[in-house]
């Protein structure tokens, strides 16, 4: 069971105190989009194995959503930070890096 | 009018440690953040400093406590409520800021005794060791959500009041005689 | 015979007798006794028939790793089954009884298995019971349910109590052997809080049997010291009879602590899960010795050599005057000593090695012991119990060379290290030669959340066997001897619960099975209750040397918590009875239970479904619900209806977004409906929107849909438009919420008086603060039932004495309460939606005739984008309308309006499905809403709906209105 650092009120939640929120960083695509980008907003969700952002709220604690950067295969938690990005901060990056020199941000 | 009902009418219960459920107590939820008049908002009504993050500010029968980076639990008596919404109201005119009263909306248990820890750490993923005098931890007491601090050698609970009795019971199967740790 | 020794037995206090029974037979044995050490003392030594051959079966271990020795332990609601006598500490009037027999033990009619033993292969049933289909379901499945499982279930409730409990550390130790002992007391020292965990009621693991001194020092002496160190010490938590038994994610491990088990009724709790979350997990596990495969290895009385050691040191226990040795290592040759030293023979040690010079074995010389090397058992005799052993050459193919007389054998394969903590967060396993044994890789651990190791095994758990470090050697000998005939492989028992031997894995394999994994399900090997704890080494082995492979060629199989089997109860923790889930109650709860009222669940919510009166049917109640409602006066109790409080300069913006409608032109004082879709387009949610002041609304939300929507909101908030000033709150339990509807509903707020709520001063969908019954209230003229109706909002501190209020108030105007049923039937009358009833997830606003409900002049709202694909905007929708029958039935729930032809699976296709059918007392008949293909173009026409019975109901389509179509009711 997952531990991730709330990075508003700085509790180590763990993953019942959590609810997911699926992958981070979609762009929302709303009326006047194409086909195409409301599919890839709505419906193409990556799963990749490895390196992955996701959303997860803070449900019982304060309530707020926050940002996750973790290893699917391995769990391994590179860092948490608050949602209000539109991609993932540089310190996060340089983190990842650290632990997985041959990942390439997209 | 009729005198305000609390959830569980002042329930209790002893067992190793003594459970109670008190109130009806005022409580307001303050949603702000970064205002100037913040402090002074709080204060007239708490007579509390603002907390910090993950803090409770408690002075008499008042207190404000850190809910998350735009949110203040303020804790009052009961019948004050009207008058201080009215004293937040003024203090932070014309800024962006939301003052409701939630004092019906919630269950308000005390827990004490020597181990009163005990019983609310076979109910909650929190680590009591490293939970500091002062703070305010909001988690889960089995399956609802649930805000604690330490007060007066015990501990305060707060739930929603539609499942006061399923913490009740909670807390009366925890503080069973002879289930200490 | 097995019986108790006059002296010795270190764990027993012969002080305290204690008295017990075994199949109905009184026994006695002594305080800190284990059931199998009693039971032994008692020359109990067959306690158990196998699962499938119905073969006697004794004990064979001393740990959780025994197979054999389950029991029923206790009786009636105490009563549990599939006990490990091995691990069951005795009590004074412990029950026991044996298991998978009939009519008895000693007499059991299904060992008629065991002789036709050779038709009842591996794979039998599958390949059995696989023809005529049929048969499987109605013959063959009732059958084998019937014979198959060990122990009985209790039929009735538990009457103990469990806990649960969370605790956190930086060093979990499990296991207090000396290596988990040492690793405690260093984490200690450096300061980190530690948590030991140990599964037996002592410290010490094997060392005080198979050790005299640790470091230097008597081991005794050696443990209290050590005992007494940690005690002393704030920062380390010591649990005994707390088995650690499973290894999860990020720390997390669980751990069962039998409180209460070798005290019944005492009033503590039985059990107790422990959730753990630990920085570092150390595992201390030690290793589980292996038995032999040798024929007639299963016999009563054949036992692992730690174990007969054990029986002999902590418990006093003789196994019989004479055992035999067979091993292939020297730690077996502690066994013969240990014997020796309580005055027991050993009429010979037989090592499958060709040379036995170690300490030990020359120590075992010494002592006078008969020691033949490169000596192997051909068979073991006797049925019941072990009469004698003949013995071979283990390099031959089992001419017996001698046969010796014994009452027991006490049999050494190795030792395998418990990896299973360490392999179950994917651990992974080395293949050790030297020891032929599997450990730990410490390259390859399981990870942490920060991507260090997260659990290391010290100790026998690594694979260091012997605590002083000397280098062990252990050859492999997986069958005894190795050219065995089919004769003795067919008795030569790998899993002993489960009657898997050598040949049937052979024959696995034979039969085209080369993975580890299709071959232990084909042959059931590992798969009792012991999880193979004694067998799947062996097994591999067996399998790996008939395919010709190597061991770690072929693997080895997923280990997969819980380490021992974990009695429900300690699972479920506190969750029984009345808490076994949160049920949300409204204010007027105990009201409504006073008055009678049959409860559904509304989520968590428990909402009267209806109030019948005595002789009333339910039916009869929401009729009658229904008809005084419209005639006179209905209370509703509605404080579960979701009430979200919207603030800020930007909160018209927000709900423009999050409604399909215009919500930042209602005016101040006036409510509005509106809609929630997602992102897809599908309605999610609906209710009245209520504009408090300049810069607050308030939303009402479904009774189900509260947090969903708070959180809903939120999430746009803080995810997507994080710079709008908005504050949104969720003010659900705040308040108490009374519906009062119906003709009379004006006259009782009248009644109780405190504010105008005449026509002019608050007309219909217009909401008004004030007082009424002297409480402070909100009164929102709204109306889901099509009468005059106000909802009026108390706080819920007041609200039981405010429907008190309103319940003697309106005696006189005819008031009764009215349930969820009643507001249903009103509401469809009236061809109002209901969110999951015309909704489920695939529905469009415009499917059910709402586009009035959505703005076309926004550029944007959440789901107009996913409304505007294709699919959804097709004309070929099916779409919402009414339905009454012709002969005035009642459609029924989920029924189909049928069409014409079938589809590929030769069912009928379908144009249309009910989504709402009532019988309304107020019209007399049935009456029901539904989505049909181009609905509303065919008004007038006759559909026909498929019935549960099998035929047709014919119901002609029409708008979706049935009563008070122009809304004369409610305006007044």
């Amino acid at each position: 069971m997952l531990i991730l650092e709330c990075p508003y009120c700085g509790v180590k939640a763990e993953e019942t105190e959590l609810s997911p929120g699926y992958e981070a960083h979609l762009k929302r695509f709303g009326p006047g989009s194409s086909p195409e980008e409301f599919e890839a907003y709505m419906f193409a969700r990556k799963n990749p194995k490895g390196v992955h952002f996701e959303r997860w709220r803070h449900t019982y604690g304060c309530g707020k959503w926050f940002l996750a950067a973790r290893c699917t295969a391995t769990l391994e938690v590179f860092g948490t930070y608050p949602a209000q990005v539109s991609e993932p901060p540089a310190d996060i990056i340089a983190k990842i890096l650290a632990r997985r020199p041959d990942w390439k941000p997209e | 009018m009729s005198e305000p009902v609390s959830a569980l009418n002042g329930a209790s219960f002893q067992g190793f440690a003594t459970i109670r459920e008190i109130g009806p107590l005022g409580m307001i939820t303050l949603r702000a953040k970064g205002l100037k008049s913040l402090d002074k908002a709080v204060k007239a009504v708490t007579g509390t400093k603002l907390p910090a993050q993950r803090r409770i500010e408690i002075k008499g029968d008042r207190a404000c406590g850190w809910m998350s980076p735009d949110e203040y639990l303020l804790i009052l008596p009961y019948a004050e409520v009207g008058a201080a919404l009215a004293k937040i109201a003024k203090a932070l005119a014309g800024e962006h800021h939301l003052a409701v009263d939630v004092s019906d909306a919630r269950a308000v248990f005390r827990i004490e005794g020597d181990r009163a820890d005990q019983v609310l750490r076979k109910l909650m993923p929190v680590d009591f060791d490293w939970l500091e005098p002062g703070e305010l931890r909001r988690s889960r007491a089995a399956q609802v959500a649930a805000a604690i601090w330490q007060q007066d050698q015990g501990f305060t609970l707060v739930c929603f009041r539609s499942v006061a009795s399923y913490v009740m019971g909670l807390l009366t199967h925890s503080a069973q005689p002879g289930s200490e740790l | 015979m097995s019986t108790r020794l006059t002296r010795g037995g270190r764990l027993i206090d012969r002080t305290a007798a204690v008295e017990f029974s075994f199949n109905g037979k009184r026994m006695r044995g002594f305080h800190g006794d284990t059931l199998a050490a009693a039971l032994l003392a008692n020359d109990q030594m067959l306690v158990g028939r196998s699962f499938k051959y119905h073969r006697p079966r004794g004990i064979v271990a001393s740990g959780p790793e025994e197979p054999n020795a389950l029991v029923n332990l206790g009786s009636g609601a105490r009563l549990e089954p599939n006990q490990r006598a091995t691990t069951t500490e005795l009590f004074d009037g412990l029950e026991c009884t044996s298991q998978n027999h009939w009519p008895s033990l000693e007499f059991d009619v299904g060992v008629v298995n065991n002789h036709v033993s050779r038709f009842l292969p591996a794979g039998f049933y599958y390949k059995t019971f696989i023809h005529p289909r049929p048969f499987w379901k109605h013959v063959f499945e009732p059958i084998i349910r019937r014979s198959a499982g060990l122990g009985k279930a209790p039929t009735q409730p538990d009457p103990d109590r469990y806990e649960q409990a969370y605790a956190f550390c930086d060093v979990l130790v499990i296991g207090a052997g000396v290596a988990g002992l040492k690793v405690a007391k260093a984490a200690a020292d450096a300061g980190q809080r530690v948590i030991l965990l140990e599964q037996s009621p002592t410290l010490g693991g094997r060392a005080p049997v198979d050790q005299t001194e640790v470091d230097g020092q008597p081991v005794e002496t050696w443990l209290s010291a050590m005992e007494a160190d940690l005690a002393a010490r704030d920062n380390v938590t010591i649990r005994t009879r707390t088995c650690g038994f499973g290894v999860y994610d990020h720390g997390y491990v669980l751990a069962d602590e039998r409180v209460a088990d070798h005290t019944p009724g005492d009033g503590r709790p039985k059990h107790r899960l422990w959730r753990i979350r630990a920085g570092r997990i150390v595992s201390a596990t030690g290793a589980i010795e292996r038995p032999l495969s040798f024929a007639g290895n299963d016999i009563p009385g054949v036992m692992l050599a730690s174990a007969v050691r054990d029986y002999v040191v902590n418990y006093a226990v003789s196994p019989g005057d004479r055992t035999v040795i067979v091993t292939n290592n020297d730690s077996a040759y502690q066994t013969a000593l240990a014997l020796k030293a309580a005055g027991l023979d050993v009429p010979a040690i037989l090592d499958a090695r060709e040379a036995a010079d170690g300490a030990l074995p020359q120590a075992a010389r010494a002592a006078g012991i008969r020691v033949l090397t490169g000596k192997a058992i051909a068979r073991v005799k006797g049925t019941k119990r072990v009469t004698g052993v003949a013995i071979c050459a283990q390099a031959g193919e089992g001419a017996v060379q001698e046969e010796i007389a014994c009452e027991a054998v006490a049999m050494s394969g190795g030792w395998s290290p418990v990896v299973h903590l360490f392999s179950h967060c994917g651990g992974k396993l080395l293949w050790d030669e030297t020891i032929s044994a599997f450990i730990p890789d410490p390259a390859r651990p399981p990870l942490n959340h920060d991507g260090s190791a997260m659990v290391e095994c010290v100790g026998a758990a690594a694979g260091d066997l012997d605590l002083t470090g000397t280098p062990v050697a252990i050859p492999p000998v997986w069958v005894m001897p190795q050219g065995a005939p089919i004769q003795l492989r067919s008795k030569m028992w790998l899993d002993y619960q489960n009657d898997v031997k050598v040949s049937d894995v052979e024959l696995a394999s034979r039969e085209g099975y080369v993975s580890v994994e299709h071959t232990k399900r084909y042959t059931t090997l590992g798969m009792a209750t012991d999880q193979g704890k004694l067998s799947n080494i062996n097994g591999l082995s067996v399998l790996a040397e008939t395919l010709g492979q190597e061991i770690p060629q072929v693997g080895t199989t997923t280990f997969r918590p819980p380490y021992t089997p974990v009695t429900i109860g300690a699972l479920a923790g506190e969750a029984r009875g009345e808490i076994f889930q949160p049920l949300r109650k409204t204010p007027m709860h105990a009201a409504h239970e006073k008055a009678g009222a049959y409860f559904e669940p509304v989520g968590l919510w428990r909402r009267p479904y209806c109030f019948p009166r005595p002789g009333e049917t339910h039916e009869q109640a929401v009729h009658r619900e229904v008809l005084n409602t419209r005639q006179n006066l209905g209370l509703l109790d509605a404080s579960t209806l979701g009430k979200i409080i919207v603030k800020g300069p930007d909160a018209g913006k927000f709900l423009d977004m999050l409604y399909t409608g215009v919500m930042s032109t209602l005016p101040v004082g006036k409510c509005r409906y509106g809609l929630m879709c997602n992102e897809q387009g599908f309605l999610i949610d609906d209710g009245v929107v209520a504009r408090i002041d300049e810069d607050t609304w308030l939303c009402h939300t479904t009774s189900g849909g509260a947090d969903r929507i708070h959180a809903w909101m939120e999430d746009w908030l803080q995810c997507e438009w994080w710079d709008w000033q908005v504050y949104t709150a969720n003010v659900t339990e705040q308040y108490a919420q009374v519906a009062v509807v119906g003709p009379n509903a004006r006259k009782l707020l009248q009644v109780l008086g405190g504010m105008d709520v005449s026509k002019e001063a608050l007309p219909f969908m217009h909401w008004a603060d004030g007082t009424l019954a002297g409480l402070p209230a909100r009164v929102y003229r709204i109306s889901f039932s099509g009468e005059l109706s106000y909802e009026i909002a108390v706080p819920a501190s007041h609200g039981a004495a405010f429907w008190a209020a309103c319940t003697q108030a309106g005696k006189a105007l005819g008031a009764m309460p009215y349930g969820t049923e009643a507001l249903h039937i009103m509401r469809a009358e009236k061809g109002f939606i209901m969110i999951g009833d015309e909704t489920d997830g695939t529905v469009i606003p415009q499917d059910l005739g709402l586009d009035w409900a959505i703005s076309k002049k926004k550029a944007d709202y959440l789901g107009k984008r996913g409304q505007e694909r294709t699919f959804l905007a097709s004309p070929d929708r099916w779409k919402l309308v009414g339905f009454e029958t012709l002969d005035g039935s009642v459609i029924p729930d989920g029924a189909y309006v049928i069409a014409e032809g079938v589809n590929a699976n030769g069912q009928r296709n379908t144009q249309g499905r009910v989504t709402s059918t009532y019988y309304s007392p107020t019209l007399k008949r049935g009456i029901a809403m539904g989505l049909l293909k181009h609905g509303p173009a065919r008004m007038g026409e006759v559909v026909e709906f498929n019935t549960v019975a099998g035929g047709t109901v014919k119901a002609r389509v029409r708008d979706t209105v049935f009563y008070d179509k122009d809304g004369e009711k409610q305006n007044v």
